[in-house]
């Protein structure tokens, strides 16, 4: 059954990268809320913690609006750029990023709390630079709770359903991950594939649980 | 934040959600082809007054899909599908009662594209053109729409042409979802589907299926209420259910 690893690589594609982009946005929202204050800070948080509590196809209807031909970001990129986000993996990788952005952002603010402002405050002393205190003082403290967000997020991306079908819909080859493929073969009646597919999905999240546990080593349930 | 339960209460809702469920015996649930959606939510409310006490519960999808439902064990009583194949399926599994198995509508494939497209084809072979970058086509394994449209493709020599270009849609109403939304260029439903969004979608194609397009419908043979699942069926085939049926677009069986 050579047929699931192209899903399986192309739904560890759409993971990384939606990884990848939480890792800059996700812990970028996590930072900037746990140093600023400004009014309406804990509506913000709210709002940017939305996609977590929100129903999938919710967030899928929101961002086919969005990114769609007639939506104000499809339309603008079709006419700039002639992109079609829609039914390509691209927006498989954005509906799996929106999704599992709050995952990120609220273990990476909840880590960022945690780091002592005194040590921030006596590197900014010694005479390091804004972006000095950030990457040498604050990232490598906050960086065992923002580890285990990546991989939380890294998790939900793999099993994203809803909203990626409704937005990047099931083709074969190009935008069709491992849980849609599960779904068609259920609904075609082909439990042959679907039982493979499934044994497929449960090891590839066991792989994934176990590399979690040997990358973030007990300390981070101490720090937290 | 005291706000824990006792085990006990939440037991008790618990035994309140299962007795909710298992009262529900007068409840007849219809699993019909997702084409068939708008006019059964007319014609389940007009059963219920025709007869007081019973309640009718639709659930539609792909006809394949319903199928897959019912094979599992899905409490479902009445099953109407959009083909005969997927009914002659239900009829070798001895899911369905095949003695009261009955064709009730028909219906016509078409090719639509987006309203405010500038692309119409003139005939099926146009598709095939480079100018039609996606046609939507329902996934030929569980959706009877794709299945006469692959059959049609396939006849004409046009399958290995157009199959690059398709995005599948799960039922007949998310290929009329996406060329609405001029996600496509073009897609293949039904008539009946292309009538529900005239100002969104216009048809550009009638085409002809070498197997008629026809809707069985059957009892259940695991249904507990199959005297009402009769009665359901008989009224689908009653002059006042086809007045509502034509209404929507279907033709006579």
């Amino acid at each position: 059954m050579e047929a699931a690893w192209v899903p399986l690589l192309l739904t560890l594609k759409v993971a990384l990268w939606a990884t990848g982009l939480n890792l800059l946005l996700g812990v970028g929202a996590g930072f900037v809320m746990a140093r600023w204050r400004f009014p309406g800070r804990e509506l913000v948080d709210a709002a940017l913690t939305l996609p977590m509590v929100m129903p999938p196809t919710v967030l899928g209807y929101y961002l086919l609006v969005l990114i769609g031909s007639h939506g104000p970001l499809g339309a603008w990129l079709k006419q700039q750029f002639g992109i079609q986000l829609i039914f390509s993996w691209q927006a498989a990788v954005i509906a799996a990023t929106v999704v599992a952005f709050p995952l990120v952002f609220k273990a990476s603010r909840a880590a960022f709390e945690t780091v002592e402002p005194q040590l921030e405050q006596a590197a900014r002393v010694l005479g390091i630079s804004e972006a000095g205190v950030f990457f040498r003082i604050s990232l490598p403290l906050a960086w065992r709770g923002i580890l285990a967000g990546l991989l939380l997020a890294f998790a939900r991306a793999t099993g994203e359903f809803g909203a990626t079908l409704m937005v990047a819909g099931s083709i074969p080859g190009k935008t069709q991950t491992l849980s849609i493929a599960v779904y068609e073969a259920v609904q075609a009646g082909q439990d042959h594939t679907a039982n493979f597919l499934v044994a497929v999905t449960a090891v590839t999240c066991m792989a994934v649980l176990l590399a979690a546990g040997w990358l973030v080593p007990g300390r981070v349930a101490q720090q937290a | 934040m005291q706000s824990v339960q006792s085990p006990r209460s939440i037991l008790a809702v618990a035994m309140a959600c299962l007795l909710a469920v298992s009262a529900a015996a007068a409840d007849l649930t219809v699993s019909a082809a997702a084409s068939l959606t708008n006019a059964f939510q007319e014609l389940g409310p007009a059963f219920e007054r025709a007869n007081p006490g019973t309640k009718v519960l639709l659930n539609f999808g792909a006809s394949g899909a319903l199928l897959q439902q019912i094979s599992k064990g899905a409490p479902v009583d009445v099953f109407a599908s959009a083909d005969q194949e997927t009914m002659d399926q239900a009829q070798n599994q001895r899911l369905v009662q095949a003695d009261t198995r009955r064709n009730f509508v028909s219906n016509t494939l078409v090719v639509i594209v987006p309203a405010a497209s500038t692309l119409t084809p003139l005939t099926l072979a146009d598709l095939a053109h480079p100018a039609y970058q996606r046609i939507t086509i329902g996934l030929p394994a569980s959706v009877p729409v794709g299945r006469y449209t692959k059959i049609v493709l396939e006849r004409a020599g046009l399958w290995p042409a157009i199959e690059p270009k398709m995005i599948g849609a799960q039922t007949v109403r998310q290929a009329l979802d996406y060329t609405a939304r001029s996600e496509v260029d073009a897609g293949f439903v039904y008539a009946t589907d292309a009538l529900l969004l005239p100002g969104k979608v216009r048809v550009a194609l009638v085409v002809p299926t070498p197997i008629p397009v026809l809707y069985p419908i059957a009892p259940v043979s695991a249904s507990a209420n199959l005297a009402a699942a009769q009665r359901f069926i008989a009224f689908i085939q009653s002059p006042q259910a086809q007045l509502v049926l034509a209404r929507f677009g279907f033709g006579k069986p």
